[in-house]
């Protein structure tokens, strides 16, 4: 069947099966290799993208349901090639990330996450995020990174207790 | 984990997808956000050889006051729910169940409809459903409308009263500004379904998760506050008459246990909130 | 002013963020086909019969190979000490052992026809009876290997000494269950490979070492050094569960070479829980005998290891458990036995820490007990016990000699951060009102071993170019560590670069000759002093040429690294740069390769003090907060350094309260996929306080100690005691991990599981003949 969609501001339009999912459509066919599959039951969040703004688990969304729609991945989220979005900044400038698999999809919900609630306390943030696992960095830094984004880091840095 | 080949249909109205249904019969799947359907056919634990598309039908998605009633189409995401100003004042245990299914992702492509025709014991919405004593209004073929009540909606295990050529179009239930409401879920982590889960809207019902096959009330705590019991009490009775599962995180005594902490920390909270 | 010791941004980060990495599936490969295995659904049974006609004929079909197609020797243990018998086949054919043992291999034109096809094969089984606990394994009433006709695939067996607890006034004794937890590292196992038209193999594969993985494949398949090249791109986390490569990923090489075309293969998440290898999954029987004021005087361990169903390298963790056997204290006598057992279930290996988490835990936990029953509060025992400062080195009495700490303080500054006396003044209020809420405090002090257990060797090479800018070539292997910035910090400091100015190569054994790959937490220890000494070497180099071209005694001549030039010492103005030196060597660059053959191990060490609230309604624990001390020697960037340790102390909770791979009583796995493996997210954890402590070892010129597992060594145990400190007044004295509500709620109502102390430990291990204990340097690092 035919897939219409906006891909990173690039319009696309392929043939594809009806059962081809999302994230492969992103992967392979669009060949945006920044998003990546972690499980198959839709609980690591990797492969999360914005979907006409909003995050989405692009593994348990077929590419003809996005079909008309806008989608954001990680390769689309710096305003140019100098410049990082404030998130990207912002989780280098904290140590956010390690191996950087969970990465892409971290980055993309915590933008879903700000563009709701601009103003997140750490409980906000940590639960904000519940469906994106990272193994790596005990997500202390990416709750600092994401709070620092929006401004909501207290300034001695202390989070919790 | 790739879902089986299947032929896709998207249904652009109403009546389009019940006529899609007849037409495909048993091997048709309704298609709306795809948050229960697509990880049972990722698995191959479905695989239906058409799968009709709802997920267009944009005028399902509303949550509208009616009168003393409000009416959300079927097709509204959580994310809409939790959102909602009408739910949050009128009807905020709808609008606060639906901001603790599954994790944000999922809220911005689940729906209520497609929530609860997947008629899932350890989903969260259809105990605030029962608690609120909604109605569904079900569309069948030829423009017909029925309406079935919460309790008599979820027949089985993954079973409700939607008839194979039909289609959940609304739920239907009463303005409850100033009532007592709480939903209380006990999970292992943020994103995971409810080990068990106790819904209270004041007026209404105790809807329970997890607590048997289907979503159910908790008649027993139901009898025991019509007939003047206190919290405590009343309680103590939240596992009268059902058969919890066993599963990975619970014994069905240790399920059992929970409905009744649960449902006190409910009416409690509820108490809290009324008036 | 050096850059050493400063927190400085990571050099990787911006493609990681921008773009994402390049993992193996994310290469590009044309012309490759995709591989997928369909498994055993039986934990234990006789295959008698495979069909696969119709997966031939489905579409998109290339090959489909069944164990009797495949050529090769089967599978022996990697470590020789391992008994030889238990043999494993690279398809099963006869027998499966558990469950997602490999049983056929699809080659199809594409990802999607690959799990059609899988569909399609049909397996007959008889079953055979089952084995998934290792009390019950070790018994050998139901054996996976007849022909070896035990379930033993390796004792250590250092004798048992009836006597030693005479003289104590207070024994206690506990069996413990360290769990088997699953590594899940974000990124599956995931493998390309593709033989060139000289007959050259390249691998490209997710691993944490591709020069072992080398190895492996050209013992197995029977290739030469100088016909493989290995390449582990950007990884997606390891956690020592990548340290090896597995019987997919080696056969892909051999089925490329069958159908003549390049392949892919990337497992599915739910192949991965039940095929990477497991962590942990040790039951110990611990015995500690002391004085009433305090005072330890003899410690016992006996651990029955679960290998699974082919003994991988976690059948060998008991060696690692038993070099850090009695942790930070100084006891006098300690004893240890092990056996490690297959069962049905997925092999065990390295995981986070490897066998120094179960050797903590265990005593951390029996100490508690100890003070417990001595009435003496845990922090005070602790002190009584711990190696004093000024008895380093200290070599303990199982023969581990640590090089340097200080343990006390370590304590003090974590107890200190904590608040511990405000702690147990508001633990004793809520119990002395009864709260719904209470309180647990729990501490740990721990010491493990990095970068050993023998001396570490690794290689570096650091190579100038004309223009100033830097080529390092590392042996080891980042997936998340961070290398690239630490070893550039590293040459920056010595040759006065821009770090930007430097490139890291690793995980290309064409690139890279020699190199053991990032695990046990040696990568800085090793491979940067490796690279350190190299940058020392070119610079040498580099003076020597200079001293020519100055017509000056090399002696005479210095390196100036700020104005990043060579003169005669005292005349400054009279210099040669790089590009000078470089061109008169005549080459495209000047390089030193530098092989570092270490004299040891060292031993970070820390304390943890987590505090933990319990619902004791439902038996939810909730982890307040985690203090943590960690000394892993001279730091060389802070930011890294915090990161390893967060990651740590997530897994400490996970472990302690979550994580758990279980499986039925038929060896059915029933948290195989993260879904149902708890698998911790940021909801359920606190911010971490980390405090700092250095001190520098001795052992190597940077002063740096390993890093990467000391945050689940400590943490693990400080959370399980916290939480049966909270249970201390419902007579709770030990509860085995994970910490589950219901297990909790159980506890609280007075549900003790019965003390199982089994035969194996009674009669001890120690009763038959001894077998040889293997030496350090026999013990990969783990």
């Amino acid at each position: 069947m035919r897939v219409s969609v906006t891909v990173n501001g690039t319009p696309q339009e392929h043939d594809v099966e009806p059962r081809l999912l999302l994230v492969h459509y992103i992967r392979e066919t669009v060949g945006l290799k920044g998003t990546n599959i972690g499980c198959d039951t839709s609980s690591c969040g990797a492969c999360t993208v914005l979907l006409d703004g909003e995050s989405v688990k692009s593994c348990t969304l077929l590419a003809a349901q996005a079909d008309g729609s806008e989608i954001t991945t990680i390769e689309g989220l710096a305003p140019s090639a100098e410049e990082m979005h404030p998130i990207q900044q912002a989780f280098r400038e904290h140590h956010g990330l390690q191996c950087g698999f969970c990465t892409p999809g971290m980055v993309m919900a915590a933008v879903s996450l700000l563009e709701e609630n601009p103003k997140p306390t750490e409980h906000d943030v940590r639960h904000g995020l519940e469906g994106n696992l990272c193994r790596c960095t005990g997500y202390h830094n990416i709750v600092k990174a994401v709070l620092a984004a929006a401004g909501t880091l207290p300034a001695t840095g202390a989070m919790s207790k | 984990m790739i879902p089986a080949k299947f032929d896709y249909e998207r249904a652009g109205s109403v009546d389009e997808a019940i006529a899609l249904l007849a037409e495909h019969g048993d091997e048709a799947k309704l298609l709306a956000g795809g948050h229960s359907l697509l990880p049972l056919m990722k698995l191959r634990l479905a695989t239906p050889a058409v799968l009709v598309d709802i997920g267009r039908l944009r005028d399902l998605s509303y949550v509208r006051v009616e009168g003393g009633e409000i009416a959300v189409g079927a097709l509204t995401r959580h994310r809409d729910l939790e959102t909602s100003d009408v739910l949050l004042s009128d009807a905020p245990l709808l609008a606060f169940t639906a901001s603790l299914v599954g994790d944000p992702q999922v809220r911005h492509r689940g729906t209520l409809g497609g929530s609860l025709v997947h008629g899932d014991p350890a989903s969260d919405l259809p105990a605030a459903i029962l608690a609120m004593g909604a109605r569904m209004v079900i569309a069948g073929a030829g423009g017909a409308r029925r309406e079935v009540g919460a309790a008599d909606f979820f027949t089985g295990f993954l079973e409700t009263a939607v008839g194979p050529d039909e289609l959940l179009v609304e739920v239907r239930f009463p303005r409850a500004a100033g009532k007592g409401w709480s939903y209380q879920k006990f999970n292992r982590r943020a994103q995971d379904w409810a080990i068990v889960g106790a819904a209270y809207q004041e007026g209404g019902g105790v809807g329970l998760v997890n607590m048997a096959s289907k979503p159910v009330r908790a008649a027993g705590v139901e009898e025991a506050l019509a007939s003047g019991a206190s919290a405590e009490d009343a309680a103590a009775r939240a596992d009268d008459g059902l058969d919890p599962p066993a599963d990975l995180n619970a014994s069905p005594e240790y399920r059992r246990h929970l409905a009744r902490v649960l449902t006190r920390r409910a009416l409690e909270e509820a108490a809290t909130r009324a008036g | 002013m050096s850059i050493l010791g400063n927190r400085v941004l990571r050099k990787e980060d911006p493609k990681f963020l921008t773009s994402g990495g390049q993992y193996v599936d994310d290469l590009p490969l044309p012309g490759a086909a995709y591989v997928t295995y369909v498994r055993s659904t039986i934990a234990h049974a006789r295959i008698t019969q495979i069909d696969v006609d119709e997966a031939r004929r489905a579409d998109g079909v290339v090959a489909v190979f069944t164990g009797p197609d495949v050529d090769l020797d089967p599978i022996a243990p990697g470590l020789g000490f391992i008994n030889q018998a238990f043999v494993r086949p690279w398809l099963a054919s006869e027998t499966v052992r558990f469950v997602g043992e490999p049983i056929v291999a699809i080659v199809t034109e594409e990802r999607y026809q690959g799990a059609d096809a899988a569909e399609l094969v049909s397996v007959d089984y008889d079953p055979l009876p089952v084995v998934v606990d290792t009390e019950d394994a070790v018994r050998d009433e139901v054996v996976l290997f007849p022909s070896a006709g035990t379930n033993l695939a390796l004792e250590f067996n250092f004798g048992r000494d009836e006597s030693l607890f005479d003289g104590c006034d207070v024994v206690v004794r506990q069996r413990i269950v360290n769990q088997r937890v699953a590594p899940c590292p974000l990124e599956v196992r995931s493998d390309a490979v593709q033989w060139g038209d000289d007959g050259r193999l390249t691998w490209w594969v997710s691993t944490q070492a591709a020069h072992f993985a080398k190895g492996d494949i050209c013992k197995h398949l029977g290739l030469e050094e100088d016909q493989v090249r290995v390449i582990a791109p950007d990884v997606g986390g390891g956690f020592g569960a990548k340290i090896g490569v597995y019987p997919e990923e080696l056969l892909l090489a051999w089925m490329s070479k069958r159908v003549g075309r390049p392949l892919k293969w990337t497992e599915t998440r739910t192949e991965s829980m039940l095929n990477l290898g497991h962590g942990r999954g040790q039951t110990q029987y611990a015995e500690m005998g002391g004085m009433r004021d305090g005072r330890i005087a003899a410690y016992r361990l006996t651990v029955l290891q679960d290998g699974g169903a082919y003994p991988a390298n976690g059948t060998a963790l008991p060696f690692m458990t038993r070099t850090m056997l009695t942790g930070v204290y100084d006891i006098a006598k300690a004893e240890f036995n092990s056996r490690s057992v297959v069962t049905n279930a997925t092999p065990t290996v390295a995981y986070r820490g490897a066998g120094r988490p179960e050797a903590t835990a265990a005593i951390e936990r029996t100490l508690d007990l100890f003070a417990e029953e001595i009435g003496v509060d845990p922090s005070e025992v602790r002190r009584k016990n711990l190696i004093p400062e000024d008895k380093f080195p200290f070599t303990t009495p199982v023969g581990t000699t640590y090089d340097i700490g200080d343990y006390e303080r370590a304590l003090d500054l974590a107890l200190d951060a904590a608040g511990y006396d405000a702690l147990r003044a508001e633990q004793q209020a809520r119990r002395d009102r009864g709260d719904r809420h209470q309180l647990g405090i729990g501490m740990s002090v721990y010491v493990e071993i990095t970068a050993g257990p023998g001396a570490p060797s690794e290689f570096g090479a650091v190579e100038v170019k004309p223009d100033g800018k830097v080529v390092v070539r590392t042996g080891v292997s980042p997936h998340g560590q961070g290398h690239h910035t630490a070893l550039a910090m590293i040459v920056a400091d010595k040759l006065g670069v821009d770090i930007d100015d430097v490139t890291v190569i690793h995980g290309d054994t064409d690139l890279v000759p020699r190199g053991q790959g990032t695990m046990g937490s040696r990568s800085l220890q090793a491979g940067g002093v490796a690279v350190s000494r190299a940058a020392d070497g070119v610079i040498d180099r580099a003076r020597s040429i200079a001293a020519d071209l100055l017509e000056a005694s090399e002696d005479d001549v210095q390196y100036d690294a700020v104005a990043r030039a060579f003169h005669v010492a005292g005349t400054p103005a009279v210099s040669k740069s790089w590009a000078e030196v470089v061109g008169a060597a005549g080459g495209e660059g000047l390089e030193v390769e530098h092989d570092f053959k270490g004299t040891g191990p060292t031993f970070p060490f820390g304390a943890h003090v987590v505090v933990v609230d319990v619902d004791t309604d439902t038996g939810r624990v909730s982890v307040e907060r985690i203090v943590a001390v960690d000394d892993a020697g001279r730091i060389l960037n802070p930011l890294l350094a915090d990161g390893q340790i967060h990651g740590g102390l997530a897994q400490g909770v996970a472990q302690a309260l979550l994580e758990e791979v279980r499986y039925d009583p038929d060896g059915n796995p029933i948290t195989a996929n993260l879904s149902d493996y708890a698998f911790i997210s940021a909801a359920e954890l606190p911010s971490f306080e980390r405090i700092a402590m250095e001190t520098p070892t001795p052992v190597n010129e940077l002063g740096a100690k390993g890093i990467g597992e000391s945050g689940s060594i400590g943490s693990t145990p400080a959370v399980q005691n916290a939480v049966v400190d909270a249970l201390r007044p419902f007579g709770v004295r030990h509860l085995d991990m994970p910490a589950t509500p219901e297990k909790v709620w159980r506890a609280i109502h007075g549900e003790r599981e019965p003390e199982k102390w089994n035969a194996p430990a009674a009669s001890g291990l120690g009763s038959a003949a001894p077998a040889a204990p293997p030496s350090d340097d026999d013990i990969p690092t783990l």
